[in-house]
């Protein structure tokens, strides 16, 4: 156990270094800059919190989407109403979310498997068509809410098209045109939302570590493994259930809260059933079930989405410039299916990839290739790999 | 499960830690801070981004944006025929760049959602060093990306952006439009359709629900009922919705006789196709013949949606059947390159892009409020539109509006709009005020 401990310390203590330090070691493969960084983090936090449910129970929901939603609707209400201090944005977001995935967790955990997936993904649609339509008054529809100037006397606009913001007008803040949020002063965009965002993510990656070496976290690879037994040995499995399905929603709700924080804005499409398969998507990429996987898979999918989606056939055909012209034009076509707006053709071969040769995802492709160069090590580490579990 | 966690050995970590600690050694990234605004072009170079949506509903326009984007870039750089350079009646620009800078660009995916919009101006703006951001092809995503702008400290010209909102109560001090916008629109087509289909008409609208579809549904609603065209119902379908026969079904039974078709690009191609398909044209309601409008005509979609467009009503910001000289030079340096004419998003993006370039010359700057300043009651000629000029109070480009007729016997597969009528601008002007908003300080960001 401790043994255990101090690896785990040594674990923590690498990973708060490489995330720190991310926008030097991100820089030569051009992903060094503010707002690709701060997606990393905020979207690792999302895939965490879905390891979290995914990765030890195996219940694949394919919904969480619909928590992210509510947590950046949440947030940029707080900023709104309250005040451009990130620190209540955050705890709303979070207990928000919390609440809501209580709600749906209460219902949709009654089936198990392909059942349970499908009830969340029906939840999830349905917040999104409620966001898009009805709820038109609290989300401003598909234009999405946004930080408005205060409201001046003897303006009458509704809440939507201008802010009251009852906190920092209490304490005579001073607003200039529309304000960005902040930290106790500290503006929360470009670099000091990267720091803010990769502290939290650091102490999310930390909780969900403790998660994973609890007698709770065992709990849920029991569940994993074979509920039947568990349920013939009399334990009752579905409160278990129920607290990760939370759990993995508040991470999800304060993922979309961080969203609101750097960039305050809410749209209906961050609730899309699309939204909901890209985590699904991040975490087999990287790895269910593995602590670092989810994040790994996050990482590759926003860099494709982000630097592969801007080469354009200029900057295709001036990077093969030192092949002969005709070859230079053919070449620049065949690679434009891949890159531009062909990346996500990129992404789904990459998957597919991922899923026939390497189960385990990304990760279990690293520990093949370090287990190429430590020889000593034994021959069935890579072999169990390949055992395919069903998923519940 | 314990055999999936990653494994590396503290051994190989610390030896990649070493390696890793010398790279750290010479940090470089943040030499740039002292910026007299954000992404001052300090080097040959100017870097201008295109933000464009290459998938979803508008996807054609966003395609035909970039091949004017390009051009534009060509014209400025001094290669090419020159295009619209040519007439355009301010002859700062020499052919060899902005301010004596090589202008290049780098482009990005809107997606036609407001969240991958900003993620992508935001990449050009801190990574690629962008000093003017440019393009869009939905109001929801031009509006997101402007208030971007004014936060990051770089100019805005908004692309095919027809709401209101956009220069009125969402309007921002970096952000300008050459587009016009339903306000126009509506004062514009009203008087045609008066004429065209009488008195007393009753309108049933389907409208893409989000801004630009709210707004063209007051507009429309707010110039007919002048002479007694009442609305019987307005219903909102979601942007992309693809299938439009369950919200077209309803309309037969509804007592309307006019259809307003609040939709744009592959949206309104469906649904206008649709609504032909399902025999609504051919029907008589209140004695009437069944009429359709689309408010916001372009020649791509009139392409898309063949032979159902013959008769339709609306209204453009610019066809390349004009026959002034602008026009004229355009279209033939747009044809030459392409192979087909290009489409009013193509025209307003060129249009936008030669505006902020000349701007910047005038300014001898690229500093936001400078520039700012420099198109700030700009009067121009010689873009495709006749006389024009930037508002100063809400940064809106005001010029006459066509107002536009689906051909019913097009003489090739391009020349598909008949323009009925061009409304002055005088007609079609209004004060700022009634919008709502305000533009707030330039941003000079940095």
């Amino acid at each position: 156990m401790l043994l255990q401990e101090r690896k785990d310390l040594f674990l923590m203590a690498i990973f708060s270094f490489v995330v720190l330090s991310a926008p030097i070691l991100f820089q030569p493969i051009g992903a060094g800059y503010p707002d690709l960084l701060q997606k990393f983090a905020i979207y690792g936090i999302f895939a965490i919190g879905f390891n979290i449910l995914f990765g030890l129970t195996g219940y694949l929901s394919f919904g969480h989407a619909a928590f992210l939603g509510i947590g950046s609707y949440a947030a940029v209400w707080s900023f709104k109403l309250f005040t451009m201090n990130v620190v209540p944005a955050i705890f709303l977001s979070v207990i928000a979310a919390g609440l809501f995935a209580a709600l749906i967790g209460f219902v949709s955990l009654r089936r198990s498997g392909i059942y349970f997936s499908i009830l969340t993904l029906a939840f999830a649609q349905m917040s999104y068509s409620l966001a898009y339509s009805v709820l038109t008054p609290i989300t401003n529809g598909e234009t999405g809410l946004q930080v408005r100037a205060l409201l001046k006397e003897g303006q009458t606009r509704g809440l939507l098209d201008a802010d009251i913001r009852v906190i920092d007008s209490f304490f005579g803040v001073e607003e200039f045109g529309i304000p960005i949020t902040n930290f106790f002063g500290l503006k929360m965009s470009g670099w000091e939302g990267f720091y803010f965002c990769a502290i939290i993510l650091i102490i999310a990656f930390f909780i969900s570590l403790k998660i994973f070496r609890s007698d709770f976290g065992l709990m849920l690879r029991a569940i994993k493994s074979n509920q039947n037994r568990l349920n013939y040995t009399g334990i009752n499995t579905r409160p278990y259930l129920l607290v990760a399905f939370m759990i993995s929603g508040m991470y999800a709700g304060l993922a979309g809260s961080l969203l609101a924080v750097t960039d305050p804005l809410a749209g209906a499409e961050r609730m899309q059933w699309t939204a909901s398969g890209e985590v699904v998507l991040m975490t087999i990429l990287g790895g269910a079930g593995t602590l670092i996987g989810p994040l790994i898979g996050a990482g590759i999918i926003k860099y494709l989405e982000q630097i592969f989606s801007s080469i354009n056939n200029y900057v295709l055909f001036t990077f093969f410039d030192f092949l002969p012209v005709e070859l230079q034009v053919l070449v620049t076509k065949l690679t434009s299916l891949f890159v531009g707006e062909g990346w996500e053709l990129t992404l789904g071969l990459m998957f597919m990839i991922v899923v026939v040769f390497l189960p385990g995802g990304v990760v279990e492709g690293i520990n093949r290739i370090m287990g190429l160069f430590h020889k000593r090590k034994r021959k069935e580490d890579t072999t169990t790999n390949h055992k395919a579990q069903p998923a519940e | 499960m314990s055999d999936n966690k990653l494994k590396i050995g503290r051994r190989s970590v610390l030896k990649t830690g070493a390696l890793v600690g010398s790279a750290l050694a010479t940090p470089m990234f943040f030499s740039n801070i002292a910026n007299a605004y954000t992404n001052e072009p300090k080097g040959k170079a100017v870097t201008l981004g295109f933000n464009v949506p290459q998938t979803g509903a508008y996807a054609d326009e966003g395609a035909d944006e970039l091949r004017a984007f390009q051009l534009a870039v060509e014209h400025i750089n001094g290669e090419g025929d020159g295009g619209m350079l040519n007439t355009f009646s301010s002859s700062e620009l020499k052919g060899n760049g902005i301010n004596g800078k090589k202008v290049e660009f780098v482009t990005g995916d809107t997606q036609t959602k407001s969240d991958a919009a900003r993620a992508s101006a935001k990449r050009m703006i801190e990574k690629d060093g962008a000093v003017m951001i440019t393009g869009g092809s939905s109001s929801g995503v031009a509006i997101a990306v402007q208030g971007l702008c004014q936060e990051a400290g770089v100019i805005f010209m908004a692309g095919l952006t027809h709401s209101n909102d956009t220069t009125g109560k969402d309007r921002r001090a970096n952000g300008f439009r050459h587009f016009f916008n339903t306000e126009m629109t509506g004062a514009a087509l009203a008087p045609v359709l008066k004429n065209a289909f009488g008195e007393e008409r009753r309108a049933y609208h389907l409208t893409a629900d989000y801004t630009w579809g709210w707004s063209q549904e007051g507009s429309i609603e707010k110039y007919t009922k002048n002479f007694g065209w009442e609305t019987v119902d307005a219903v909102r379908t979601p942007l992309g919705a693809g299938d439009f026969s369950q919200y077209i079904t309803p309309i037969l039974n509804s007592g309307a006789d006019v259809l307003i078709l609040n939709h744009y690009g592959k949206d309104m191609v469906n649904s206008l196709t649709q609504a032909v398909q399902f025999g609504l044209r051919d029907k008589q309601v209140n004695g009437k013949d069944f009429q359709i409008v689309v408010p916001l005509f372009s020649r791509l979609m009139a392409q898309g949606a063949g032979d159902a467009i013959k008769g339709i009503y609306g209204s453009t910001n610019w066809n390349w059947s004009l026959k002034d000289e602008g026009s004229k030079a355009f279209v033939k340096s747009f044809g030459s390159k392409y192979g087909f004419p290009p489409s009013q998003a193509a025209h307003t993006c060129y249009c936008q892009t030669i505006l902020y370039a000349d701007a910047a010359q005038r300014a001898g700057t690229f500093r936001p409020s400078e520039l700012g300043a420099a198109l700030e009651g700009f009067k121009f000629d010689g873009l495709g539109n006749g006389p024009m000029e930037y508002r100063a109070s809400d940064h809106q480009c005001f010029k006459d509006v066509l107002v536009v007729q689906g051909k019913e016997k097009p003489d090739s597969k391009f020349d598909l709009l008949e323009v009925v009528e061009v409304t002055p601008r005088s007609q079609v002007e209004y004060d700022d005020k009634i919008l709502g908003g305000e533009l707030g300080p330039y941003n000079d960001g940095a």
